[in-house]
């Protein structure tokens, strides 16, 4: 019996042949904690009286209150910066980015790693093939103390992808699409293994973009193959060796599946979350002309360039209508300052929208960008979960970069194909 | 409550994700899980936090702690001394931050149990149930591997880490007899 791509990480990590159902403890490649889970994990820490055991495998990302709301969260912020100090472990501060961006961007995930994140969509790192998990502050703890964390092997659900995606759709469309078929607790326990022809035409960062809703579904992780793609992209990360591609994991053609998905990207349309459950997904079609009153471009889940330029080349000409709010966030220092580059922030700024620094801002409520009673917004974030942008008298719609701004240009739910230069 | 022992049971539905457990907005002002208990739940059921009582145990459907890997969830739910979670199936997160913190968590069909039902621990044969006083059915989870369950006996992961100084039963990296 062969092993799928997540069989194969953990057993090469665990030095035997791991099923589905055990239980192992294994070493981490990295471990990843922010400013949502980290100060809770460094007081777990402190009770254990242990040492850092690999402080050159930790790193700490300061992404979810930036800029600082109040003395309290300064406080905490405070604790990280000086334990990160004290221990010689890497900090990234307020600014540089939120940490399912960085992770990848500053060369921490390679093919075949184990990486942990105490952050839910930590699974965004399987697009660059590593087995990628979240976890929470005790187990973070953990792995400051022993370099190590239990985890239970998981069953796969083989996604088969065909064709390529048509003009105005993308990954996000294929996220949502995934979403909706497998159910917001149909991958629980089990990792989504991306597989098929179809996947050499999905980008870098459309892998991104899947990896990181696959948690969606209460999948354990999202892995995509190492191919073609993911040498071009390590090839032009100047924070990873070329040989880092060497490390790749492929499935066996008779590995077992806990199920399966077939996907034909061309028969895709663009696709919607509508309120409150990420997998309530239907075509953006059947919603147009539901008015709007914010968007939100950007975040972890779909702040690539690439995602900043489709937005402006839709904005440009048609600018922001009014009565809508439009919140751009960057999701690292890095993409904020080619965006500046480009020029793509004096579209967004000539348009009328706001910049908000790098970071998890308006996406998870912890700060701005909070929406009015009443309120709908349509984002390109991962969870439209009733008062996820913190109230809970609004309501969240999510879609892909093209029908964000689309919809924001004209005020209402928009198929963006159905603008004329598009 | 007649019985001293029992805890009341309070219901909800599938997909309970950690956002409604907890709302984000309040861990801007503190990580203290006995205050915070105050808020619990308070998006789906304002005012939650002010009916339960220590002691209690909370009943949900499918998919129960989906959503944020956040560790202040189960904290929280601790925090207002809930006895035990039931629920048909919980998310993998939410499950492992219960284990690593000691809360008791009991997959099962919890369509028998109604709000209000007078619900008590029982140890049995080595494992913990649950009884439901109503109905006199007994719920128990499917066993866990043999380290999950050290782990869950030493009152989870950091008193588990520090009884043994690090992952004690395994030092080739295999857990117990998995």
């Amino acid at each position: 019996m062969g092993a799928t791509i997540a069989e194969k990480i953990l057993s090469r990590r665990a030095g035997r042949a791991v099923a589905p159902g055990d239980v192992v403890v294994i070493d981490a490649d990295y471990a990843m904690a922010n400013d949502g889970s980290g100060p809770m994990s460094i007081r777990l820490f402190d009770r254990l009286e242990m040492p850092v055991r690999h402080p050159e495998r930790i790193v700490l990302v300061v992404d979810h209150y930036v800029p600082c709301p109040n003395d309290k969260v300064a406080g905490l912020l405070k604790e990280m910066a000086d334990f990160a100090a004290r221990h010689g472990i890497k900090l990234f501060r307020a600014g540089d980015g939120i940490c399912h961006r960085l992770m990848p961007e500053q060369g921490y995930v390679r093919p075949g790693a184990v990486v942990v994140g105490a952050d839910s969509h930590s699974t965004t790192y399987g697009a660059l093939n590593a087995f990628a998990a979240g976890i929470g502050s005790s187990d973070f703890a953990g792995v400051l103390a022993t370099g190590r964390l239990w985890l239970q092997a998981p069953a796969s659900i083989r996604i088969e992808l065909a064709g390529a995606l048509g003009a105005g759709v993308y990954a996000k469309d294929l996220a949502l699409h995934v979403v909706g078929e497998i159910g917001a607790d149909g991958g629980t326990y089990r990792v989504l293994e991306y597989g098929g022809a179809g996947v050499a035409s999905i980008d870098m960062e459309g892998r991104f973009t899947l990896c990181n809703m696959g948690v969606e579904t209460g999948a354990k992780a999202a892995v995509m193959p190492c191919d073609a793609v993911t040498e071009r992209w390590i090839r032009d990360n100047p924070h990873l060796e070329d040989a880092a591609a060497a490390g790749g994991v492929a499935a066996d053609a008779d590995a077992a599946y806990a199920g399966r998905l077939a996907v034909d990207l061309s028969r895709l349309e663009p696709m919607l979350a509508a309120p409150h459950r990420v997998d309530n997904v239907h075509p953006v079609a059947d919603w147009q002309e539901t008015a709007i009153s914010s968007a939100v471009i950007g975040t972890c889940t779909n702040g690539s360039l690439e995602d900043m330029r489709i937005a402006a080349a839709i904005l440009a000409p048609r600018g922001i209508a009014s009565g809508v709010q439009l919140l751009v966030v960057p999701p690292s220092r890095q993409i904020l300052a080619q965006a500046i580059a480009e020029g793509l922030i004096s579209v967004f700024v000539e348009k009328g929208a706001v910049i908000v620094p790098p970071g998890c801002g308006p996406c998870c409520g912890a700060l701005n960008g909070v929406p009015a009673d009443g309120g709908v917004a349509v984002s390109t974030a991962n969870r439209n979960f009733k008062g996820r942008m913190g109230n809970v008298n609004s309501e969240v719609f999510l879609a892909s970069p093209a029908t964000v701004a689309a919809s924001a240009a004209t005020g209402h739910i928009t198929d963006p194909r159905r603008l004329s230069d598009v | 409550m007649s019985d001293p022992a029992a805890g009341k049971a309070w219901v909800f539905g599938d997909d309970v994700n950690t956002d409604y457990i907890i709302s984000s907005k309040r861990k801007r002002d503190t990580l203290d899980p006995v205050k915070l208990a105050a808020f619990l739940m308070e998006d789906i059921r304002p005012g939650f936090g002010g009916m339960v009582s220590p002691g209690d145990f909370l009943v949900g459907g499918r998919n129960f702690g989906c959503g944020s890997a956040m560790e202040i969830a189960t904290d929280v739910i601790r925090g207002a001394g809930i006895r035990a979670v039931l629920a048909k199936s919980f998310s993998r997160t939410f499950f492992r931050n219960g284990i690593n913190g000691g809360l008791l968590m009991i997959a099962v069909d919890t369509d028998g149990i109604a709000e209000g039902d007078p619900l008590a621990v029982e140890e049995r044969g080595g494992a913990t149930g649950v009884r439901n006083l109503r109905t006199g059915r007994d719920y128990a989870g499917a066993g866990v591997s043999p380290l999950l369950d050290e782990i869950a006996r030493a009152g989870g992961l950091i008193a588990y880490l520090r009884l043994n100084r690090g992952f004690g039963l395994t030092p080739d990296g295999r857990a117990g007899k998995d």
